[in-house]
């Protein structure tokens, strides 16, 4: 009977798409989140948001939390206490094919198990609007993704002859490809050479100017001091400090957390912090 | 939204993405759909018309025209009743039972993101013989005809569980745990098989021999319709999942953020499989590796897409089962193979090609 109900559980509600909102709208939240994996707490209190037009960078040193938030923000773990909100409802209360037309989800590593080749892996993206009015921008949406990540040039590949990071790219080309308004990136820099890099971010600006909420968790600081609206830095499973990177990035407190002594100076052109560790004077000759 | 346009340096010009690929690949399926149902069509033919009593093409076609009502005549009395009594109901039951375990391959090596699942390899096939064998030899009879067939399911879909439960960790399947779990249920089923044989009678030991080598000798209108509700049911629901199954690709998580239910799916799925391995296994006893080969070789010709794949290998299933029987009756005349026997025979090889190929994709085990 279990087996029955399960079956027929979440059919027979209409799907309710996402309507368009003004800049600043909340479009997912951690209210005292509590999470516990395998019997230690990895996120002891956090109270975050990400809203509509902003880019929200999430550091740490390892281990601090960093992917579990944004697991926990993407609904792929329940919360232990507190909760997440997702469009200002229960992220619970959302249906699968209701999440998957709000949120968009990289993951730190892309696989694949049967080789389909580049363009029909960024065209699953789309699965989420089939049968809506939606669907007629499928084709579209897959060339603009691909060429936003600079795939296009492999769209007929299989996937398992690809680098790593063109693997990543592909991946990514998929998550833009579902046109969602809240976008979770879990480090999409990391397989990345630096001018894909700067792409990947400067991709993550375009989504939040056209009303885009996007999350990102980056280890590169310049990175995320250079594009993201605000830093939280997370650390040992609490929020260290949040807000805009140049107030955030301060070098005591930044040396506090990632038990590393770390400069913080302003970029002469731009102005915008730079973080470096703080290295000995080389001194070759002696 | 306006996406980035970045220095066209390392940017491939932008044409339209795979531009002739897809219809280029819908072209491919489909003539290979239609060359599989012609190909399926003449094996039918040919298998009604062969064996121990000829009955030539014509005659064949006459008399299933004759019985449609669209002309055609009816033969003598001794083709008439080899053809309809004899000949056909095997047919029907190699049509059944290929496409059964064909597509049970197909939706098996999805579910696992596992191009080695199949229901013989992991031992779905071996739990519901248990099944089938604990009836026949218990004398069970509590449903009529279909009491081996809902015995076979039972146990079939016990045994999915038990293997999904057992070779699964951390949303992943690896191709050692699933090897291995197939050889211990393997073994554990073989051995309940042997407890019922132990425990039956001499008529039923026959029975349980003739069976347990896999073969359709003993097809009958009677047995057709014990596992057809079984075999349509699973044929019918299966192509449904093709998208999603293709997003289970990706991996559980990602599939889950695109919108597939992967609990519900996973389930649905577990039960169509049990289905379709106990509709083949009900009446064909255990006939391995047409589940392995029929969706491998239509991957490498069309492409991973389920969409296509999961019908499609129903199809190939089909007939490559026909074309098998037809092997086995007439290969050795007067004698007959048994089917099991000569799917194993060519399925092994490949088999083992396929574990090597897999091997050194993955750079070993580890």
């Amino acid at each position: 009977m279990g087996v029955i109900t399960q079956l027929l559980r979440g059919r027979g509600r209409k799907r309710r798409l996402p309507l368009p909102s003004p800049l600043g709208t909340v479009r997912a939240e951690a209210r005292a989140l509590h999470v516990r994996l395998g019997g230690r707490t990895v996120l002891d209190g956090v109270d975050l948001q990400v809203a509509a037009g902003e880019v929200l960078a999430l550091v740490g040193p390892n281990g601090a939390g960093k992917s579990t938030l944004l697991a926990a923000l993407a609904r792929d773990l329940p919360a232990g206490s507190g909760e997440v909100r997702i469009d200002g409802e229960p992220a619970a209360a959302w249906t699968a094919a209701e999440l998957a037309v709000r949120r968009a989800v990289l993951p730190q590593s892309a696989q694949l198990s049967f080789p389909f080749p580049v363009e029909e892996v960024v065209r699953m993206g789309r699965a989420p609007w089939a049968g809506t009015p939606a669907e007629d921008e499928d084709d579209a949406a897959v060339r603009a993704a691909m060429a936003a990540a600079e795939v296009t040039g492999f769209a007929s590949r299989p996937f398992a002859a690809l680098s790593g990071g063109e693997r990543a790219r592909v991946a990514l080309a998929r998550v833009l490809a579902q046109r969602t308004p809240l976008l979770l990136l879990d480090e999409p820099t990391a397989a990345l050479d630096l001018r894909h890099q700067e792409l990947v971010l400067r991709i993550c600006r375009e989504r939040a100017a056209a009303g885009d909420a996007v999350a990102v968790v980056l280890h590169d600081l310049g990175l995320a001091g250079a594009y993201a609206d605000r830093v939280a830095v997370l650390h040992g499973g609490r929020i260290a400090a949040e807000g805009p990177p140049a107030r955030v990035f301060e070098a005591e407190s930044l040396s506090r957390v990632y038990a590393q002594p770390i400069e913080v100076i302003d970029h002469p052109r731009t102005g915008e912090p730079l973080v470096i560790p703080r290295r000995a004077v080389r001194d070759f000759a002696s | 939204m306006t996406l980035l346009r970045t220095t066209p340096s390392s940017a491939p010009a932008a044409g339209p993405p795979g531009g002739g690929q897809r219809p280029r690949r819908r072209r491919t399926t489909a003539l290979l759909a239609a060359g599989m149902a012609a190909a399926l069509l003449l094996a039918c033919l040919l298998s009604a018309g062969l064996g121990a009593y000829d009955i030539p093409l014509g005659d064949v076609v006459g008399s299933l025209l004759h019985r449609a009502g669209l002309g055609g005549a009816e033969l003598d009395r001794v083709p008439e009743s080899v053809l309809w009594n004899v000949r056909l109901p095997r047919v029907a039951l190699a049509l059944l039972v290929g496409a059964s375990l064909g597509c049970a391959g197909a939706l098996m090596q999805g579910v696992f993101g596992n191009p080695l699942a199949e229901p013989g390899v992991i031992g779905i096939s071996m739990g519901s013989a248990v099944g089938a064998v604990a009836a026949i030899s218990l004398g069970l009879n509590f449903l009529g005809n279909w009491t081996i067939t809902a015995c076979a399911f039972a146990a079939g879909l016990v045994t999915v569980l038990l293997v999904y439960a057992l070779s699964r960790s951390g949303g992943r399947t690896e191709v050692v745990t699933l090897i291995l779990t197939g050889i211990a249920v393997n073994a554990f089923g073989s051995a309940l098989v042997g407890l019922g044989v132990f425990l039956a009678d001499n008529a039923q030991v026959t029975q349980i021999t003739f069976w347990q080598l896999g073969s359709l000798a003993q097809a009958t209108w009677p047995k057709v319709l014990a596992v057809l509700p079984c075999a349509l049911a699973g044929l019918a629901v299966a192509p449904l999942y093709g998208r999603k199954l293709d997003l289970l690709a990706l991996g559980e998580r990602p599939a889950r953020h695109l919108g597939v239910d992967v609990e519900r799916l996973r389930l649905t799925l577990v039960l169509v499989v049990a289905l379709l391995t106990a509709a083949a296994v009900a009446v064909a006893g255990v006939i391995t590796f047409v589940g392995l080969l029929v969706p491998h070789v239509l991957r490498m010709a069309a492409g991973p897409g389920h969409r296509f794949l999961v019908p499609g290998s129903a199809l190939g299933g089909a007939l490559v089962l026909v074309a098998a029987d037809l092997a086995a009756r007439t290969a050795a005349q007067p004698a007959e193979l048994p089917l099991g026997v000569l799917t194993a025979l060519f399925g092994s090889p490949f088999f083992f090609w396929l574990l090597r190929r897999t091997r050194r994709k993955q750079g070993g085990w580890a």
